[in-house]
């Protein structure tokens, strides 16, 4: 007996929904035996998660929370690994949207909330789409890496935050209050900046409906237009893109700044809806990893936007009920196993879609001895 | 076993006595065609034997099999008189068979001893502990013994491309080749590399080895081996002495079957206006060497200009040129007297030239979308087929549904993708969309490569069409009957250049076979 892992033809419809849903089956499955392993009872464990996450009082609006800035990264990741353009850039990508967001909320103190808030999403979106211009411009004309020239701007990205707040006296540090003269940080941005929210027992961010909205007309843009069109001809053969005429260089710069954008979008969320103010604080926004684990919701989706959004929540539910179960008896390693778990298992079971595992029996080795004929070679 | 410890002389009838390597009836088949059809073939010790065939004619896949690349489907092979069956290329190596690959494997950080050193499992290569001075020495030696001096300490990188390719052959005598097969050795080669080439295989068959030379260049066959095998659609046709063969001989062996009895079929063609004008046209190929070299050519309205030429010679830069996806160095390309703009394919195709490419799967279409998309990868920006950014999918839709059912293209439906069509309905697919652009220059190459009878058949048809209603073909191909059959005039393309053009009514095809493996025009 031997297995051989082939190839699909063809990936039926099903199959798209069935081996995430079967991936998670094993995740749990295979959790339930470190559970058991360490003490914990797993059907308990399982409650109390579901609970933390989605039913418990509360729990919906930390969930909600927790998915806003997944979406924009998600989006920003997915936007870009369509074309096969891996943007691995959105986490710096979000901390530029944080500047210009907050840039754009201080300079404009004083004007009306509406006016604020477009200011701030039309800056969080430009600073975000300048800085991953950086390693589109890079790829277009020198075909450089974006995998590494990304992810390497991430660091100087962070870097930049640290240097605007801490080492430096910039436009965004506060210079005047008393508990600045103590620990820099940033300025307060005016109360009119601050996004909305709605509803009451269950309260929603207003980035998380930005992200809805950003999610469909990404999905409309990739699916509808001329521009989507390209972006598919693209990412199938960049070939055919140029023999058919298309102006390939510009449309990765174009895809390029879209999720620089949409990740910038997250940035100016998270400075509009939570901070208020440009955090550079190592252990606050940028110890959370938005940029990459944006990549992994982007992946788990399939890069479907409206995929996003539901894996973005469902990972902000874990994240959330991961951080409400830790306690004394259930250290905060046992979470990231169970996070760690599902991940792997959903990303393992993407191998099924893709191939199929066949199990065959073993040819004979010699061939002399064998007769060939027709009817044998059709039957291999 | 140890040949080359003290060499031997040879004379004629110990040769004649003694084949190195022999096989019977060997049929290899892929999915969809058989390289190898009963092919007998026979090197004896101590000699030259070239393997003389075009491109697609079972060379390559030959010399997989003796080296235990790939297993035989059916027939006998023998080495040294003993049968064998061998289920790896290890096999290969044991029996004493050494092969250069056209595209050669070396670890370019290594060093010249450490490229011979890998995969070796006899004696020291055995043990953990490496002893590079030992093998270091014996590279020298071999090297000094065949005029291939190479530093063992030098590494790769730094090594031009012909002394790579000794690295090659020092890698397979350290092996104790007896039998060495060379595929294609001097496409890589400076006239000079070659010459030298030529000389260590000469030494190495006087030393009693056998060498199988595979080329599909005449003059290098004549001048460098002693007997020929010449196959052709995966069949053996004839092994001949060299000495007693001519160039013309072996290049009506090589090209054809049908190329005596083809007549050309009388049509009276209206020949218009000057559409495609290409003026010394030169351009680069894919790393960095000039692949074209002044080209000129001129097609005009309802004709078709053949291009002959061995693969490689530079008609896929040539056509890549013309059709904006190539930049040029050196001159000018005018369509319908007006100069172009060249190195941007939007621009070609707004000027009126279609390009149905070789690689008809990755570059003529995107294999994993829709015919519809297909259809229209070229028109999309097109008023009927989208409003403002968005796309109109059903008119595109219905414009897919309409040309598969005028070009009869056998397909599930227009949502099939590109990659489930067979070869010739792919074309089909490629062309119906050319030719809705009202093209003025049709530039095509390879159209038939991989089709079968009726498909060939079908498309050759849709380009006498084209023709016959004004526009300029540029018809690109190996298959010499498909150029006397379509074509006008051929063109013969040889080492990026033109070396002649002839009438194709009235030429013979053993002039432009000739002329494709760089003789020199009668």
């Amino acid at each position: 007996m031997t297995v051989r892992i082939e190839r699909r033809l063809t990936q039926p419809h099903w199959l798209k929904v069935a081996v995430p849903a079967g991936s998670l089956v094993v995740a749990f499955f295979l959790i339930a035996i470190v559970l058991l392993a360490t003490g914990h009872d797993p059907a308990a464990t399982y409650r109390d998660l579901f609970e933390a996450a989605f039913t418990a009082p509360g729990a919906l609006t930390q969930t909600l929370i927790g998915a806003t800035p997944l979406i924009f990264t998600g989006l920003a990741a997915a936007a870009a690994f369509r074309m096969n353009l891996f943007n691995i850039g959105g986490e710096g990508q979000l901390y530029f949207g944080t500047i210009g967001a907050s840039a754009a909320g201080l300079l404009l103190a004083g004007h009306s909330a509406p006016v604020l808030i477009v200011a701030m999403i039309v800056a969080g979106f430009a600073s975000g789409a300048a800085w991953a211009l950086i390693p589109g411009f890079l790829r277009a004309y020198l075909s450089t890496n974006e995998i590494i020239t990304s992810l390497m701007l991430n660091y100087v990205a962070g870097l930049f935050l640290t240097y605007l707040i801490f080492d430096s006296h910039s436009y965004w540090r506060d210079t005047t209050s008393a508990s600045a003269a103590v620990f820099p940080i940033g300025k307060v941005l005016p109360d009119a900046a601050n996004w909305p929210t709605f509803g009451s027992s269950v309260v929603i961010p207003f980035g998380f409906l930005l992200g809805v909205v950003a999610a469909t007309l990404l999905w409309v843009l990739y699916s509808r237009t001329r521009f989507g069109f390209e972006v598919q001809v693209m990412s199938d053969s960049p070939r055919a893109a140029r023999y058919s005429g298309m102006r390939t260089r510009r449309k990765i710069l174009a895809v390029m700044a879209l999720s620089g954008g949409l990740a910038g979008l997250g940035g100016a969320s998270q400075v509009g809806d939570f901070l208020h103010t440009l955090d550079a604080d190592p252990k606050g926004l940028r110890a959370y990893g938005y940029g990459y684990t944006g990549i992994v919701v982007a992946a788990l989706a399939r890069y479907n936007p409206f995929a996003v959004v539901l894996i973005a929540f469902l990972l902000g539910g874990l994240q959330n009920a991961g951080a409400a179960l830790q306690g004394p008896d259930f250290p905060s390693g046992l979470v990231g196993v169970m996070e760690g778990m599902i991940l792997f298992t959903a990303l393992g079971g993407e191998l099924l879609v893709r191939y199929r595992v066949r199990f065959a029996r073993r040819r004979p080795v010699v061939a002399a001895a064998e007769p060939k004929t027709p009817a044998s070679e059709a039957a291999r | 076993m140890e040949p080359t410890a003290e060499p031997r002389a040879v004379d004629l009838a110990s040769r004649a006595a003694r084949p190195a390597i022999a096989c019977r009836g060997i049929t290899k088949r892929f999915p969809g065609v058989v390289a190898n059809d009963r092919v007998d073939f026979e090197a004896l010790e101590g000699e030259v034997h070239a393997l003389l065939g075009e491109n697609g004619a079972g060379k390559s896949t030959l010399s997989n099999i003796f080296t235990g690349l790939y297993r035989a489907d059916d027939g006998e092979l023998e080495v040294f008189g003993k049968p064998v069956a061998f289920d790896t290329p290890r096999d290969g190596i044991d029996a004493g068979i050494g092969m250069v690959h056209q595209h050669f494997r070396l670890v370019m950080p290594f060093t010249v001893a450490e490229n011979v050193m890998l995969g070796d499992h006899s004696d020291v290569g055995r043990s953990f502990v490496l002893h590079p001075r030992a093998i270091e020495e014996r590279v020298a030696e071999l090297g000094e013994r065949y005029g291939m001096a190479v530093d063992p300490r030098a590494r790769i990188w730094q090594l031009s491309v012909g002394e790579q390719q000794r690295v090659e052959i020092l890698k397979a005598l350290y092996r104790e080749a007896r039998i060495l097969i060379l595929d294609e050795p001097t496409a890589v080669l400076t006239p000079q590399e070659a010459a030298a080439l030529f000389e260590t295989l000469r030494a190495m068959a006087a030393d009693g080895r056998t060498v199988i030379f595979i080329s599909h260049k005449l003059h290098e066959v004549k001048a460098v081996s002693d007997r020929v095998t010449v196959l052709r659609d995966g069949r053996s046709v004839a092994t001949v002495e060299t000495e007693t063969s001519t160039l013309q001989s072996l290049a009506s062996l090589m090209v054809g079957r049908e190329l005596h009895t083809y007549r050309r079929p009388e049509e009276a063609r209206e020949i218009g206006e000057l559409l495609l004008e290409l003026d010394g046209l030169s351009a680069q190929g894919d790393r960095g060497v000039e692949a074209v070299h002044g080209v000129s050519l001129h097609v005009h309205a309802g004709q078709i200009l053949g291009v002959a030429g061995v693969a490689g010679n530079g008609q896929r830069e040539l056509a890549e040129a013309v059709t904006g996806l190539r930049p040029l160095t050196a001159g000018a390309i005018r369509v319908g007297g007006v100069p172009l703009h060249t190195g941007d394919p939007r621009v070609a195709i707004k000027a009126g030239v279609a390009h149905v490419p070789e690689d008809r799967l990755h570059t003529g279409v995107a294999p994993s979308l829709s015919i519809s998309s297909n259809v229209v990868l070229k028109s999309y920006r097109s008023d009927e087929n989208s409003a403002g950014p968005f796309l109109r999918f059903h008119r595109i839709r219905d414009w897919a549904v309409e040309l598969i059912r005028r070009y009869d293209v056998k397909a599930p439906g227009p949502g099939a993708s590109a990659r489930q069509l067979s070869g010739g309905n792919l074309q089909k697919v490629v062309l119906a969309r050319e030719f809705s652009g009202a093209p003025r220059v049709l530039v095509i190459a390879a159209p038939t490569r991989g089709l079968d009878v009726g498909a060939i058949e079908t498309v050759h048809g849709h380009l006498r069409d084209a023709a016959a209603a004004g526009v300029a073909i540029l018809l690109i191909s190996e298959d010499l009957d498909e150029l006397r059959t379509l074509s006008d005039r051929i063109a013969v393309m040889y080492e990026g250049r033109i070396v002649g053009e002839v009438d194709a009514a009235t030429s013979a095809p053993e002039e432009i076979g000739l002329m494709m493996a760089g003789g020199q025009a009668t």
